[in-house]
């Protein structure tokens, strides 16, 4: 009867988790989502921001290395020249236009890769649904970071999401090293932002691979 | 028929639809949050306490949904087949005993929605009726992947048919020995089963005094060849083919929609609890206990069948929930193989012994 001593090795697996999962003991794979949030891992990749210096300037300088980086072509940027009594960012253009097509994105993190001045970057939170297509099209309205480094949210009434989420916008940044230097560790490699929001320097890569022996094997 | 035995009647088939409906959308919500557990997830529990009426709001939900008709159907087939899958279910459920009888006045009131002295009989036409309805639903909606769900139905509820056919009649024959002659009725075959094999066999008396007389305990081989016949015949995993998500969409109701899907999910559902109320009658000894007759409060004793009844079916309905959640599902060679080279040639094996031992019992050695 090797049919039904399978079948009960099987059916054991299953009423043991139930016993465990109703008695307590075993730990549950999902939560109350809305209620509850997962802490997420910490390159995520959620809805974009567009970063300002400490100063109030804005980052982004309208190079549209973003929108030519872009797979999806979903970033449509057009710069401007700064006004010289007034500028709105260091160099010499900013970006006056800079939209993203949220419903095309594929949030690769191309964009952010491909930013000289660590404009655009990447923040923690992904409730982005609407009920009408134009709403998913963000503009600098909702991309902008204010001057205090508050991100605005496209419906700060109807989020269900932690808004704190956003604030905690260059977590992408902080977790790779934007030159493409591997050894980076105890070196800030990004500029600050504004707000409470400064961040001490990583250990870098060689460092975190050491500590977990991971890094020899490809994981994908 | 006077007035006072229409009332009683109208009262008991009143009482068996409503306990059914009432246990079916619990049953529905038992099988969500039992596969959570055994999933390690939270499952439904938003509407109602521990979401206990989330079946309510989706039933709800289903109601003000539009039913599409897909152009191709075969409409008024179409249109018939979700009551055809729902009037079975519901007849089966009638035939079943679920309380003991009791007195009001001078007239005696069996809690079953009608005893016929055919009802296995009954119950084996309505469960092959129920078969027409998956075809019928498969072949109207005019669309590859319901007809292909139809035609498995057919294959599929044949050759478990014939398992489960056989199986009974091991029962009825065996119940034929237990009592003044043979019966089909499923209330007689209930108050056969009534006290402890201890008072069938007096010799081993000590011991099987505490052994209820229940059939599963001669017939046991008979009980799991029954009791995998019903999944597959209530289309269930891991016999679920005929809906098979992974493979056929929906299988017969992919083109159902609203209250019309609903139906078949009712079905669905409502064949699961008959079928284990069957399984518990025939081999679990029905609404048979210990009563405390005198120990307990009157009520409660009169009430206790009724519990033992639904405690024993619920062990059954879990076994469903149970093996689904383990189980994948067969290929449908391996269908075919455990139907007629297993199950079949099993069933017909027992029930040649348990005639052989039947007749032993009776008459003796033949050259005696």
């Amino acid at each position: 009867m090797g049919m039904f001593s399978e079948l009960w090795k099987g059916l054991q697996v299953t009423g043991g988790t139930m016993l465990r999962t109703i008695f307590g003991g075993s730990e549950l794979v999902t939560t109350q989502f809305p209620k509850e949030t997962r802490q997420k891992p910490q390159r995520f990749h959620g809805r974009h921001v567009l970063n300002r210096y400490p100063d109030g300037m804005e980052k982004c300088i309208g190079c549209e290395l973003c929108a030519g980086a872009c797979p999806a072509d979903c970033i449509h940027v057009r710069g401007a020249d700064n006004n010289p009594d007034n500028p709105t960012s260091p160099g010499e253009r900013y970006g006056y236009i800079y939209e993203i097509n949220m419903l095309r994105c594929i949030f690769c993190g191309l964009c952010v890769e491909a930013c000289p001045t660590e404009a655009i970057t990447m923040t923690h939170l992904f409730e982005m649904s609407t009920t009408n297509r134009q709403d998913a099209i963000y503009t600098r309205k909702e991309l902008l970071m204010d001057p205090s480094g508050h991100v605005p949210h496209m419906f700060p009434d109807e989020t269900i999401g932690d808004l704190a989420e956003l604030e905690s916008a260059d977590g992408w940044m902080r977790a790779t090293a934007p030159s493409g230097v591997a050894a980076y560790e105890g070196v800030k490699m990004w500029r600050d932002t504004p707000g409470a929001r400064t961040w001490d320097p990583e250990p870098g890569q060689d460092e975190a691979d050491r500590a977990t022996g991971a890094g020899e094997e490809d994981d994908g | 028929m006077t007035w006072a035995e229409f009332w009683i009647v109208l009262l008991r088939v009143v009482l068996t639809f409503g306990l059914l409906m009432v246990l079916t959308i619990i049953n529905v919500w038992l099988e969500r949050k039992l596969l959570a557990d055994m999933q390690s997830r939270i499952g439904p529990n938003r509407a109602g306490p521990f979401g206990i009426l989330q079946t309510v709001a989706d039933g709800l939900k289903l109601f003000f949904k539009e039913s599409i008709t897909p152009r191709k159907v075969e409409l008024g087939m179409y249109v018939l087949a979700p009551f055809l899958a729902v009037i079975p279910a519901f007849l089966i459920f009638m035939m079943v005993p679920w309380g003991a009888p009791f007195t009001i006045g001078d007239q005696e009131v069996t809690l079953q929605g009608a005893d016929l002295n055919i009802g296995l009989l009954f119950i084996l036409a309505m469960s092959s009726m129920a078969v027409y309805a998956v075809v019928l639903a498969g072949w109207s909606s005019g669309s590859k992947y319901p007809l292909i769900g139809g035609v498995r139905a057919t294959a599929q509820a044949i050759s478990y048919e014939a398992a489960l056919g056989l199986s009974m009649v091991a029962v009825v024959m065996f119940t034929a020995t237990q009592g003044d002659g043979g019966t089909l009725s499923l209330s007689e075959i209930v108050n056969r089963q009534a006290g402890t094999w201890g008072d069938v066999i007096p010799a081993l008396e000590p011991i099987l005094r505490f052994v209820p007389r229940w059939n599963i305990f001669p017939q046991i081989v008979a009980f799991v060849i029954f009791f995998i016949a019903i999944v597959a015949e209530t289309n269930r995993a891991p016999f679920d083919l005929v809906e098979a998500e992974q493979e056929i969409v929906g299988g017969f109701h992919t083109e159902y929609s609203g209250v019309r899907f609903a139906m078949f999910f009712l079905a669905e559902y409502v064949n699961i609890f008959s079928m284990s109320a069957i399984a518990a009658t025939l081999f679990l000894g029905g609404w048979n206990g210990p009563t405390f007759d005198g120990v307990v409060p009157g009520l409660v004793s009169a009430i206790l069948p009724t519990v033992y009844f639904l405690l024993k079916t619920y062990v059954i309905v879990f076994l469903f929930f149970w093996i689904r959640a383990t189980l994948p599902r067969l290929r449908y060679d391996q269908l075919m193989t455990l139907g007629w080279k297993r199950l079949i040639p099993g069933a017909l094996g027992w029930l040649v012994l348990s005639t052989f031992v039947i007749a032993f019992r009776q008459f003796g050695l033949p050259w005696s």
